[in-house]
């Protein structure tokens, strides 16, 4: 199952012009806000035609210019989550899961819908109605409620965007879950560089109306070239596995052969997880320095150094076969002759790994 | 009731009631569904077409009845086509039934879009990616969200019928037993030396049924109201 998406479009101060590929697991469509990424999904919905384009998924034809075809919203079959969750107000939570059903191709077995509810964790909530749930609860009732139409694709629009940060990490993981228990791939737009660097399988990067870079996640947030964000929320995402819980509060994680310390990690030992490491967050030094509070201090090779317009410099180390982000002043790059190939040290601080941006790892046939 | 009215008066009750049930039962499909193209759609003419729900509501009603005596009296090019199918509104209480219908529709309308457009379409857009077709949209969210407000305009256009006047006495005369509505009965007594009691008897049934009306479209249309918010 993959969708594969070309379209132009004309929005209100760019035009848009796009290709990409969404293979199973979460795609994370990442840009800005006002990149054009919820016009893609409603045009993947078919909740708006765009000016020229082609879109399959699954090997059907939904939209396409050049034949003039373009599929009603409601013969797609494609699970929409809505940013407010879109939940109607006059059923109550259980009518809401199966309102699609009764126009899904298969009638679901029951199973799939005590599995649904079991996976998001809303069965105490079935005989409510929408409007007394937390914000929380409702994003995960329409999640389920897309689910259970037999959708090819889910399209979620910054599903969290609308909820607070304790509230993300309560859905957060029914994504992960998702994404490793459940075959339909899941389009995922976001503007959270720490949530996709959580969660995605693939990162498709939107920037002034084009896609810059796609491709495996990791691969994807660790390239100084894109920041589709701008440089200010650049970093890059790395996978540790969980060392030992210390005492102070602190646990150590094993990256490469290296040991990071980071502030307490809710996974027992011996799990791998995501871990987000902010660019700003990152100093450099020549040689091992002494006498320095911060806890984290890895040996790496520059891999590329991107000289930005302005005062700023990206510059991506390499150590074994992950990578970290480094923003630094052009001039401290001239003074350490930073050069592709130069060994420095990255100085990390434990404190700037923030909760949030942990995540339990994708699993491995993803 | 019988007994408080007069025989007179109570066949201009029963002709009223009469007249303005199927005026408003046979409008309500058609005012629903102006009034969803109105909320809903964008075409050409929109504006014409919102024109010519609310003439009725502007104009003098002796003009609308005469517009209506037109066009579907058995000269008329309406009323001679109905006419040769057997169907003959002028002078008739399906005449009055017209007339109360073109003069309570703009009520009706009304009503029914503003409770229409008070339902967020993002329901109906993920009603649609969830594979509704547009009728099972209107049919499983948008009608049980605006019910009440349809039930309101009904209401409203009902208690208007009931009340019309002008376009009635111009289109179908005043033919007790046939046309002659409470209000043109009202008018009729007065004309009548020793007629007031019995048009005071009128003057109370009116004012009961507006008022009921009011009141009942009120507390539905509040009940509308909570519904889109799913309280």
């Amino acid at each position: 199952m993959t969708l594969s998406v070309t379209l132009q479009h004309r929005l209100e101060d760019f035009d848009l012009d796009i290709a990409f590929e969404a293979p199973a697991g979460i795609t994370a469509l990442f840009g800005r806000s006002g990149a054009g990424k919820t016009t893609i999904i409603n045009a993947v919905a078919g909740l708006l035609r765009p000016k020229s384009g082609r879109i399959v998924c699954d090997g059907v034809v939904l939209f396409d210019s050049a034949a003039q075809t373009m599929i009603p919203p409601h013969e797609r079959r494609v699970g929409y989550v809505f940013q407010d969750a879109r939940l109607f107000p006059h059923m109550t939570v259980r009518q809401n899961l199966v309102y699609g059903r009764r126009f899904a191709p298969r009638t679901p077995q029951p199973e799939d819908m005590d599995r649904i509810v079991d996976l998001l964790g809303i069965a105490h909530l079935l005989k409510r109605r929408p409007t007394g749930l937390s914000g929380g609860e409702k994003q995960r009732v329409s999640i389920g409620r897309s689910l259970l139409a037999r959708p090819r694709i889910i399209l979620a629009d910054e599903p969290l965007a609308a909820l607070d940060d304790q509230r993300k990490d309560e859905i957060l993981p029914y994504f992960e879950r998702l994404r490793d228990e459940i075959s339909v791939p899941i389009l995922y737009v976001s503007h959270a560089a720490a949530e996709v660097a959580r969660i995605s399988t693939t990162v498709v990067a939107l920037e002034g109306g084009r896609v810059s870079r796609q491709g495996p996640a990791a691969d994807v947030l660790s390239d100084p070239g894109v920041t589709p964000l701008g440089v200010r929320s650049a970093g890059a995402m790395l996978e540790a596995r969980v060392q030992e819980h210390h005492a102070d509060g602190l646990t150590s994680l094993e990256a490469e052969g290296k040991t990071l310390l980071l502030p307490r990690v809710s996974q027992p030992t011996g799990e791998v997880v995501r871990i987000w490491i902010e660019a700003q967050d990152v100093m450099l030094a020549t040689e091992r320095p002494h006498g320095i509070s911060a806890l984290n201090v890895i040996e790496t090779t520059v891999s590329e150094l991107r000289l930005g317009a302005g005062p700023g410099a990206m510059v991506q180390l390499s150590f074994g076969t992950s990578s970290l982000l480094a923003r630094i002043t052009r001039r401290s790059a001239e003074a350490l002759a930073l050069a592709p190939g130069t060994k420095v040290y990255a100085v990390i601080k434990a404190v700037s790994v923030a909760r949030s941006a942990i995540g339990d790892r994708a699993s491995q046939d993803m | 009731m019988i007994g408080w009215l007069g025989p007179d008066e109570w066949r201009a009750v029963a002709l009223s009631l009469r007249v303005s049930f199927w005026a408003t039962i046979l409008s309500l499909p058609l005012g629903l569904w102006i009034a969803y193209v109105l909320a809903r759609r964008d075409f050409p003419g929109k504006q014409l077409l919102n024109g010519l729900v609310h003439l009725p509501l502007i104009l003098p009603p002796v003009v609308t009845g005469y517009l209506l005596l037109a066009t579907f009296g058995t000269q008329g090019p309406i009323g001679a086509v109905l006419e040769s199918l057997g169907i003959v509104v002028a002078f008739r209480w399906t005449g009055a039934a017209l007339a109360a219908a073109v003069m309570a529709f703009p009520l009706m309308v009304r009503a029914i879009r503003l409770s229409i457009e008070a339902v967020d379409p993002g329901l109906e857009q993920a009603a649609a990616t969830l594979g509704a077709s547009r009728m099972w949209v209107f049919v499983t969210i948008t009608l049980p969200l605006i019910l009440p407000g349809v039930i309101a305009g009904a209401v409203l256009a009902f208690a208007k019928a009931m009340g019309e006047f002008g376009a009635t006495i111009t289109f179908v005369s005043n033919i007790p037993g046939q046309t002659q509505t409470v209000p043109s009965a009202i008018y009729a007594f007065l004309q009548v030396p020793g007629g007031e009691s019995s048009a005071w008897r009128l003057v109370i049934v009116s004012i009961v049924v507006a008022m009921t009306a009011l009141l009942l479209s009120e507390w539905l249309a509040r009940r509308a109201a909570r519904r889109v918010q799913g309280l």
